[in-house]
């Protein structure tokens, strides 16, 4: 996968966001948003380690050892911030007061539900806040590309990875395209780029209704 | 408990910590965990087969992932073990058990056993892996999990500062569990950063009150 892929999926999920949201944002493809909002965006990022109104990465000589994310990565605090335990963090995450949850995934099925912390076979020790935030979020978005790196569609009919939770997904962008979960189904809302319907159901792994009317004007 | 004298050497802290018992370490990473307290906990104690609570059992080599090195944890419960290789390693192995919860299920659990809850229902979890073994219950059409609280014998905690009652301030993401195990345990040891006379600390912004603080001990 090269930058610019994931760079564009990031910018189309960074229209998705409205000005105010309170956002949290996982790691790899969601933490390039930051960068991608325009100055008048104005969203509060959330981190589950206990900080609302996350600022830019720090300078090499700006960093501050008590101030990190959720990715253990230094940070900054924009002026209005406030800082709290984990327990009020995951209350605000799993009571509904976080808007919008931006993650990553390895599977999510034609029902919206999603796989992203474990895969088969291999470690199941390491869930961090994801199960809460898929649940808890109002709105879950989820970005990754359209297939895994051995190729395998990662939008399947079944996941069958261990399960994040079911029927979580609300918006499911790759570099192909938008799917949002409608009536418990993924439907095909947006073509990206040059992508077409075909291409989009060559790395599907499971059947959807096509609604492109939806079409947002970007 | 509140603090009878002024702070103690932390090996004489830690006698309180017996072979088997379970200890709570405060720290998300090694942010805000209680770093002073584990090495002493790595040199000074002979307490074995414990059962470490803490979101990660350290990074390999640093915080509790000396204590694993030692081979003197029987058993982990955490949200992310992942963090240490070394700590997976040694799941695989079959050397430590391993008890993973979802990090707000883990907070709450915490935030319940020292809060007298005896459990609660929580969506985050229902009809995945982490399920597995705990009664569900349909509430408002939504299945839940029951949870019930995370307790331990002895809570190791860090705070940048305290007054000598042992009131705890803690600074910025360094707050994290910290709050929460130290309400959690049958005893409480506070590493903080300066002691402050009492009074000094702004009764508006002490994050813990001192009732919750059994020991302090001054970071080294």
């Amino acid at each position: 996968m090269t930058a610019d892929v994931k760079t564009s999926i990031a910018a189309r999920a960074s229209q998705e966001l409205q000005p105010g949201e309170i956002v949290n944002l996982g790691i790899g493809i969601p933490n390039l948003i930051p960068g991608l909002l325009g100055d008048d965006m104005n969203v509060f990022l959330q981190t589950e380690n206990g900080l609302l109104g996350v600022g830019p990465r720090p300078g090499e000589n700006e960093r501050d050892p008590d101030l990190i994310d959720a990715a253990k990565q230094p940070v900054t605090a924009l002026p209005g911030a406030a800082y709290f335990d984990s327990a009020q963090s995951f209350a605000m995450i799993r009571g509904g007061h976080v808007d919008v949850a931006v993650l990553g995934a390895l599977q999510v099925s034609i029902s919206g539900d999603i796989a992203n912390w474990a895969v088969p076979g291999k470690d199941v020790l390491g869930v961090g806040g994801a199960m809460d935030l898929v649940v808890g979020a109002r709105r879950v978005i989820v970005t990754m590309t359209a297939t895994s790196s051995k190729g395998e569609p990662k939008v399947v009919a079944e996941c069958t990875y261990p399960l994040t939770a079911r029927s979580a997904a609300d918006v499911v962008i790759t570099e192909l395209s938008v799917f949002r979960l409608r009536d418990g189904a993924l439907v095909l809302t947006e073509l990206l780029g040059d992508a077409t319907v075909d291409d989009v159901r060559a790395v599907t792994g499971g059947p959807f209704d096509i609604d492109l009317e939806d079409r947002r004007a970007a | 408990m509140s603090i009878a004298s002024g702070p103690i050497e932390p090996a004489e802290a830690l006698s309180a910590i017996r072979s088997g018992d379970t200890v709570m370490v405060g720290g998300f990473g090694l942010v805000g965990a209680p770093l002073t307290l584990i090495d002493a906990l790595v040199d000074s104690s002979e307490a074995d087969e414990l059962t470490i609570v803490s979101n990660n059992i350290g990074e390999p080599g640093r915080g509790l992932g000396k204590l694993l090195r030692q081979g003197r944890i029987k058993r982990g419960v955490s949200s992310y073990f992942t963090s240490n290789p070394e700590a997976v390693a040694a799941v695989n192995a079959g050397e430590i058990e391993a008890t993973l919860v979802p990090q707000g299920t883990f907070a709450e659990a915490i935030r319940a056993a020292g809060a007298g809850i005896a459990g609660f229902f929580t969506p985050v979890g229902a009809g995945t892996l982490l399920a597995e073994g705990k009664e569900e219950r349909v509430i408002g059409g939504v299945p839940h999990v029951l949870e019930e609280p995370i307790r331990a014998d002895v809570a190791l905690v860090y705070a940048a500062r305290s007054d000598e009652l042992g009131n705890l301030w803690y600074r910025r993401t360094a707050r994290n569990f910290n709050p929460l195990m130290a309400t959690a345990a049958r005893v409480t040891i506070a590493e903080v950063g300066e002691i402050v006379p009492t009074g000094e600390l702004d009764p508006e912004s002490i994050h813990t009150p001192h009732l919750y603080v059994d020991q302090l001990v001054l970071s080294r």
